[in-house]
């Protein structure tokens, strides 16, 4: 059943019915995301009788991935190039057959809660861009997230002009709008989905003068074995290489658009050449017209949910961080399970396997069943599989540390709060900054609308001086934007000074939990008498934290 | 040994005080220290204003405090801000805009009116503002409030950037080293310190100053001796830019009269102010759950209450963000600043509480008199560092 955020409905139900809260009976499972991992896990759990409530931004399923045309557009289907459309039409069919399946529409979930009494508390704001106003909170005994990745940029100079678009955005707009940003569009940055982008915008009647890749593609060999375990995945390589073929797209490895050329929109770029460490080599730059770029460097885990309340994270071999996950996909924090890109991007494919991994493995715990192992065995054999190719893949796109030899002092790193490379390169430097964290204090970089989606890598490197540091977990408390009529509107709960359940929770630099008994009740108005240990402290304001 | 006289070339290996903690009581520590004339070595674990300093809405106030040692204090480094405001860049943004403390009773403003004139007395400049005079000064505030006070000598800093600047400021006497944690006190056969070991290895000094904020109970437990700092978490929740709609620092009186709710652990006032940078800065909620930054959502949800309740305005606004942060406080609610007489050479400049960015300057200023012997700019006595017996929590 879909629910949409503007008409409340519960599971099970016929008519409306008040959306579920804290206070109605819970589901047995939340899963956040729509995508690939979550409408997976989210059909399974249901199919093997589980109740779940299916909570997503999105007005229809499928999430980036499975981006389709609005029905208004009369497309039916995306553009040829979706090679992998079936088995998102098939979970849409066991969507729309399932019984005790909520899908919450429209429903951005700005944090998640573990209660007092273990189960967990999703909070959401409703409306297609959130502003609502109206909080909504679903209740599960599991909760599986399953929330993708953004992209990942790396800034240059010019890379705010019009015209310039990111390379997952590009594919995007393609899918769910069948726009073209361009017509002559350069397709750059680093990754798998750079050959996909050409061949789709090819494919739409763009022309595509270049693709640059600033890994070099023979660092594949290095992983035969695993190449050699994934036909499928080195056959959709050959296909985009094929199709990029018949349009006359020109592959240039190992460089980099390293400046954008324009005034009021993109009218060139300039290509140059790089060294092992992704530096720009001097003397080797080439203009190439165009009026578009379609730029990425692959894909970061959107983990700021799991992060907040204390999920472990590993360095991804790309030097992104995802979330450290156990063999059937929980977190370290119990009842939290997370599956797709969440845990290392991958891929639609390994989502899927992992979507179902984990829908097995909650059903077997809630319903204290054991998984059918010939399925999970079977499951787990394709994850490892798939995860070897995505780790080899995302080992070869690994920003070289000498990419920021590109960024001009005035280049723009934080878009939102229009931060330059110098202002952060000062802060590092003179100001005493050492991590993302003090950077965005003493510059503001990061603090804007996207919370340092865009800039945060930017940030990171230059944090680190080039040491190969990977970035500290992001810790957004607050995974989206909320009115703050929402946030006054959460029902009050009578507070439990101390009762949460202590977790140890490994934080990078931070100092473990300590428990702490309740504040004692201060008798009021108490005379202070200095240096008094017992004396009381007079009640006053002192509003600064 | 402890050296005593240096020429300025040995005095970069070994500085006349090790400071530990680069926040802004650190930085406050080592720029007054500088400008005596001083060299210092500021040390710190992570980075500049990683700890409380980066985590607060810069607030330097005297309007929250009642007449007493703090309130001297606050009286003084507003005097110091002022001063030092022209030595830092605008990004710094010190800005002298003011305290409005607002009541929405009649009960609540005559609570506020008794303790605003023993403020007064105690040389708080302020004025009583009826209720029908508030939006003269706050346009967006909510109708029907009684009245409030404005206090002139509220002012506001952006933490961070004040300290890094201060450190900045206090020019080639001050040496950073940052990523650096103390592991150890050193002292010599007599007890007196020699400085601290650390992650990189020892570094000499014949003072050593705690200025590590939250985490000051631990430095001083390295030295060997007790001080009962303890984290008091409190959450900032902050909006998208928006256009100025909130001129002063403005905060709800109520709780002045409102003194039973001092049993809840988790307690919160509406405390509401813009930025130069368009985000409005919503506070504060104190409560004691250790080193915890997990996301409470009641406290965010009350914080929200708070702030519409006061600026109706603010209710479509969103909050970007929100973090938590860990008031150092002691049991009697006042800073530890000055020598502690059980281990010659150590000095602390910790514990205060939310106020630490506000009564940085002061307190600078006094470490600095006790560690080149001039006469302290005020009675250190209350804040004395052993007035803590061992058993004390």
């Amino acid at each position: 059943m879909t629910v949409p955020a503007a008409e409340p409905g519960g599971p099970g139900t016929e008519g409306p019915h008040p959306v579920p809260d804290a206070s109605a009976d819970p589901y047995d499972l939340v899963v956040i995301g729509a995508g690939p991992a979550g409408l997976t896990g989210a059909v399974t759990a249901a199919e093997l009788g589980l109740t779940v409530a299916l909570v997503d931004s999105a007005a229809r399923p499928g999430g980036q991935y499975y981006r389709h045309p609005a029905p208004a557009l009369g497309a039916g289907r995306p553009p040829a190039p979706h090679h992998d459309w079936t088995p998102f039409t098939d979970l849409g069919h066991r969507l729309a057959a399932s019984r005790s399946l909520t899908h919450l529409t429209e429903h951005h979930v700005w944090s998640v809660a573990r209660e007092s009494d273990g189960t967990w508390t999703a909070h959401a704001v409703t409306g297609a861009d959130g502003t609502d106003g109206r909080p909504v909170r679903t209740r599960g005994r599991a909760l599986l997230l399953a929330t993708g990745a953004h992209e990942r940029h790396l800034p240059f100079p010019g890379w705010t002009l019009p015209g310039v678009v990111g390379a997952g955005g590009a594919q995007a707009m393609l899918s769910a709008g069948l726009v073209l940003p361009g017509r002559r569009v350069v397709v750059a940055g680093s990754g798998p989905l750079l050959l996909a982008v050409a061949a789709s915008l090819a494919a739409a009647g763009a022309r595509v003068p270049a693709v640059v890749e600033a890994a070099g593609y023979l660092r594949y060999a290095r992983k035969p074995r695993v190449l050699a375990a994934n036909p499928r995945k080195a056959a959709e390589a050959l296909t985009y290489g094929a199709g990029l073929l018949r349009h006359r797209v020109r592959l240039h490895p190992r460089s980099a658009v390293t400046r954008v050329h324009g005034t009021e929109r993109v009218e060139a770029v300039t290509v140059a050449r790089l060294d092992r460490d992704w530096r720009p080599l001097p003397g080797t730059g080439r203009r190439i017209d165009c009026d578009a770029l379609a730029v990425g460097h692959g894909l970061v885990p959107q983990i700021e949910l799991a992060t907040a309340v204390g999920c472990a994270t590993r360095v991804l071999p790309d030097g992104t961080r995802g979330l450290a996950l156990g063999a059937d996909q929980e977190t370290s924090v119990p009842g939290l399970w997370a599956a797709g890109e969440t845990g290392g991007v991958g891929g639609a494919e390994l989502a899927r396997a992992e979507g179902e991994t984990a829908a097995r493995a909650i059903a077997a715990r809630l319903l204290g069943r054991r998984a059918d192992p010939a399925r999970t065995a079977l499951l787990r054999r394709r994850r490892d599989r798939l995860r070897a190719f995505a780790d080899a893949m995302a080992a070869a796109h690994t920003p070289g540390p000498g990419w920021t030899g590109w960024l001009t002092d005035d280049t723009e790193i934080c878009r939102c709060e229009e931060v330059p490379a110098g202002r952060v390169r000062e802060a590092v430097t003179d100001l005493g900054a050492r991590d993302p964290r003090t950077v965005k204090l003493l510059t503001r970089a990061g603090m804007g609308w996207c919370q340092g989606r865009m800039c945060g890598t930017a940030v990171a490197c230059l944090a680190s001086r080039g040491a190969p540091a990977p970035p500290p977990p992001d810790r957004r408390l607050l995974a989206v934007p909320v009115p703050l009529s929402a946030l006054a509107a959460e029902e009050g709960e009578p507070w439990e000074p101390g009762l949460p359940e202590i977790r140890e929770v490994p934080k990078d630099g931070e100092a473990p939990r300590v428990p702490e008994p309740p504040a004692a009740p201060r008798p009021p108005d108490s005379p202070r008498a200095p240096g008094s240990p017992e004396a009381a402290c007079a009640p006053r304001p002192r509003p600064t934290p | 040994m402890r050296p005593t006289r240096r020429t300025p070339a040995l005095a970069r290996e070994v500085p006349d005080v090790i400071v530990v903690g680069a926040g802004m009581v650190g930085a406050a520590c080592a720029f007054h220290a500088a400008r005596a004339g001083l060299t210092v070595t500021v040390v710190d674990r992570g980075a500049v204003a990683g700890g409380t300093t980066g985590a607060g809405e810069g607030n330097l106030l005297v309007s929250d405090k009642e007449p007493g040692p703090e309130l001297e204090l606050a009286l003084l480094s507003a005097t110091l801000w002022a001063e030092l405001a022209p030595l830092l860049p605008e990004d710094a943004e010190y800005e002298a805009k003011g305290g409005l403390v607002v009541a929405s009773d009649e009960t609540g403003l005559r609570a506020l009116r008794a303790f605003a004139a023993r403020q007064e007395k105690a040389g708080v400049t302020l004025r009583a503002v009826p209720g029908d005079a508030l939006h003269d000064l706050e346009p967006y505030l909510a109708p029907g409030l009684a009245g409030g006070v404005h206090y002139p000598q509220d002012a506001q800093v952006m933490p961070a950037l004040a300290a890094a600047r201060l450190l900045r400021a206090g020019g080639g006497r001050i040496t950073l080293r940052l990523g650096t944690e103390v592991t150890r006190v050193l002292t010599g056969p007599d007890g007196a310190v020699r400085g601290v070991r650390t992650t990189a290895g020892d570094l000499h000094a014949p003072h050593v100053v705690n200025a590590a904020g939250t985490w000051g109970g631990e430095l001083a437990r390295l030295a060997g001796v007790h001080l009962p700092v303890l984290p008091r978490r409190g959450f900032v929740l902050v909006t998208e830019p928006l256009p100025r709609l909130v001129r002063h620092k403005v905060y709800a009186a109520d709780y002045v009269a409102d003194v039973g709710s001092d049993s809840a652990a988790l307690q919160t006032s509406a405390v509401v102010e813009g930025t130069p940078a368009g985000p409005v800065l919503i506070g504060a909620s104190r409560e004691r759950v250790g080193f915890d930054r997990t996301l409470s959502t009641e406290a965010l949800r009350r914080l929200a209450a708070g702030a519409t309740a006061l600026f109706p305005v603010l209710a479509g606004a969103r909050a970007l963000r929100t973090y938590a942060g860990f008031r150092p406080y002691l049991p009697d609610h006042l800073p530890a600043i000055g020598p502690d007489p059980r281990v010659p050479g150590l000095l602390h400049a910790c514990g205060h509480e939310g106020a630490g960015i506000g009564l940085a300057p002061a307190t600078g200023l006094l470490v600095t008199a006790c560690l080149t012997g001039a006469r302290p700019p005020l009675d250190p006595h209350p804040f004395r560092p052993d007035r803590f017996p061992a058993g004390t929590p």
